[in-house]
């Protein structure tokens, strides 16, 4: 615990003068400082300008995402300022950079926030302040957002997801095993009765849900309103064709938020359990969208679009760990979260503490997945993260064993483009499910005896044979863009 | 038509065997255990009869497959399923949830549409199951 600090930080004197100053003479670099239980934390992997000592470039960090300009100014005389001023406290070179490698020295920096800098309940605030100014600032090449640990008295200022794991399963009437879904394709050009047509055989022949595809809002070739109408027929005739409970993910990013909130009470109206919304649309609207589904009793599902531009390099932007902890503060059901075997980028490891991140009610520093800083969720609902690119009935063991239970697994030319027909799609990808479900429970070896699994239910399986056969070969084996990177000895907090 | 609720429906029926071994996995995690039956599968029938309450602290699947043997002969046409209750905190709900019997014959369900302004529609499911009487 560390209380505010009294008296001047270093160099405050010098304020009354006026002219430039290091960051780290000004307090912004507190090598002894203990982050509070109350502190914001963030894990910044810098790397300086040529020349720009690691403490200099750190206390920078820690200065410009908090209080500081580039210049002394008088008036921080008339604050607490010590309260203001973030406090980079640890610096560790990151392994396998700088003198002897092909990457510029690169270094972890450890910086906390006191409480008072954050607006309450308001990620567009802990945003604006920790990557507001700070990934342009000059002295440094590039900078990344690694990690962060939010104090359970920040936590506890949000809503946190409308509806969570849990009350999802009950409403739905699933349990047990992993949720099973798939994207509508082609992505365009479907007119609204064709699309409603794909969404009918998917469900019917197995699926729990389908989904609107990101870019599909309200094109001319599908009015909102049409693919809404034809959708919940669907929807409604799949779920008494089956007894279960049904669901489409009904897109309704829009331009504005009166929009949205129009697109979103429609699918109220036609009786649908979930809206979808994509990242895009910003945490502020995603924050009113959670607002509104905790008063319609509606699951949100959030498809990441975008995430990609700033998540993926190591070297700059921000992890989508951060921004996985940030959704589940804003407050979204269901996360896309990666596959790590399917078409987009994701180390296994890496995408695990994602799902961790999103699922657990306490994460304990687990460096080999990333997770840097214990975090405790202080019982905010948790988010069902979502597998979806590029993955077929085939790696049914895989996605098991990686994920387990609570996540979506989506299928989409894993379902439609199955030789036998949508539904037969559909057929394979839960048959195969089940399958592995209830050997893992059996207690088999579903890692090694996967293959061999699935292959004795598609003798009586038909459909799984086929998905079997034509997927066989397809498999994404590229080397990760973003994995983690840790020092041997563990850090703070 | 089949009803598919649950984690096992498009797989043949479970034998004996099989849901002792579930059971069995369900006991293994701490899990209680539960027997429920009805005659009226609507998808949003939440609440099926209770075949005595859920079993706490059990060692043994006998325990459960005796009241499955009880509850299937006493209510040989119903619908009957077995759940699992976890009572971690953050879950405490159900965490595996099966259909261990069927009836011979699946009626199904109607669904109406009521039309209403506008090309809105208002959907009603109904079980055949439920129109005897």
């Amino acid at each position: 615990m560390n209380a505010v600090q009294k008296g001047p930080a270093k160099g405050i004197k010098e304020k009354n003068s006026g002219g430039v100053l290091k960051y780290a003479e000004m307090g912004y670099w507190q090598p002894d400082y203990e982050p509070s239980d109350t502190d914001v934390v963030c894990l910044f992997r810098i790397t300086p300008q040529e020349g720009v000592e690691p403490q200099e470039a750190a206390a920078a960090v820690a200065g410009e995402s908090s209080t500081a300009t580039w210049t002394v100014v008088w008036t921080d005389l008339l604050t607490a300022h010590e309260s203001y001023q973030a406090k980079a406290f640890r610096v560790d070179m990151v392994p396998g950079t700088g003198a002897g490698t092909d990457t510029p020295a690169q270094y972890f920096a450890h910086v906390a926030y006191d409480l008072v800098l954050f607006e309450e309940g308001s990620i567009a605030n802990m945003t604006a302040s920790l990557i507001g100014n700070v990934f342009s600032f000059k002295p440094l090449k590039a900078c990344r957002l690694e990690d962060i640990r939010i104090p359970a008295a920040y936590v506890k200022t949000f809503k946190g997801p409308p509806t969570g794991i849990i009350v999802e399963r009950e409403r739905l009437d699933k349990f047990g095993r992993p949720v099973l879904g798939a994207t509508m394709k082609p992505k365009l050009g479907l007119s609204g009765r064709n699309y409603g047509r794909v969404v009918y055989e998917g469900l019917t022949g197995g699926l729990d849900f389908t989904k609107d595809d990101e870019n599909i809002n309200s094109q001319p070739f599908m009015h909102w309103r049409d693919r809404f109408l034809f959708c919940m027929d669907a929807v409604n005739k799949a779920q008494a064709n089956t007894g279960e409970v049904k669901g489409h993910y009904m897109n309704v990013t829009a331009a504005t938020m009166e929009e949205m909130y129009e697109r979103a009470e429609f699918a109220k109206q036609l009786g649908s359990v979930i809206v979808m919304v994509d990242l895009v649309i910003g945490y502020t609207a995603i924050q009113s969208m959670a607002n509104w589904c905790r008063k319609n009793d509606m699951i949100l599902h959030m498809h990441r679009a975008g995430h990609g531009t700033y998540t993926r390099q190591r070297n700059h932007g921000i992890s989508f760990r951060v921004i996985a902890k940030w959704l589940r503060l804003a407050g979204v059901d269901h996360l896309h979260a990666g596959t790590a075997v399917g078409k987009l980028e994701g180390d296994p490891m890496t995408v695990q503490g994602f799902y961790n991140v999103l699922r657990e009610s306490y994460n304990h520093q687990d460096l080999s997945r990333g997770i840097f800083y214990d975090q405790d969720w202080v019982d905010t609902k948790k988010v069902m993260p979502v597998a979806s690119g590029g993955i077929h009935a085939g790696q049914m063991h895989q996605l098991l064993s990686l994920f387990g239970d609570d996540c979506i697994l989506q299928f989409g030319g894993g379902t439609i483009g199955h030789p036998g027909g949508i539904q037969a799609g559909a057929t394979a990808n839960r048959v195969a499910l089940e399958t592995m479900v209830k050997a893992r429970n059996e207690g088999r070896d579903i890692d090694n005896e996967g293959p061999e699994i699935l292959q004795q239910a598609a003798k009586w399986c038909t459909p799984l044979a086929q998905a079997l056969d034509t997927w066989k070969d397809v498999a994404f084996n590229y080397t990760s863009t973003d994995a983690p990177d840790f020092a041997v000895t563990p850090t703070v907090a | 038509m089949r009803v598919t609720q649950g984690q096992f429906s498009f797989l043949p029926d479970l034998t004996d065997d099989e849901i002792r071994k579930q059971v069995n996995y369900a006991i293994d995690q701490g899990w209680a255990l539960s027997v429920e039956h009805t005659e009226d599968p609507h998808p949003r029938n939440t609440y099926w009869h209770m075949w005595g309450n859920p079993m706490f602290g059990i060692r043994d699947a006998a325990a459960v497959m005796m009241e499955l043997d009880g509850c299937r002969k006493a209510n040989a046409d119903d619908y009957i399923r077995i759940n699992a209750f976890d009572n971690t905190r953050g879950v405490e709900s159900i965490v595996m949830s099966f259909i261990v019997q069927r009836p011979a014959h699946e009626p199904g369900f109607r669904l109406q549409r009521q039309e209403g302004e506008g090309r809105m529609l208002k959907y009603s499911t109904s079980g055949y199951s439920m129109d005897r009487a």
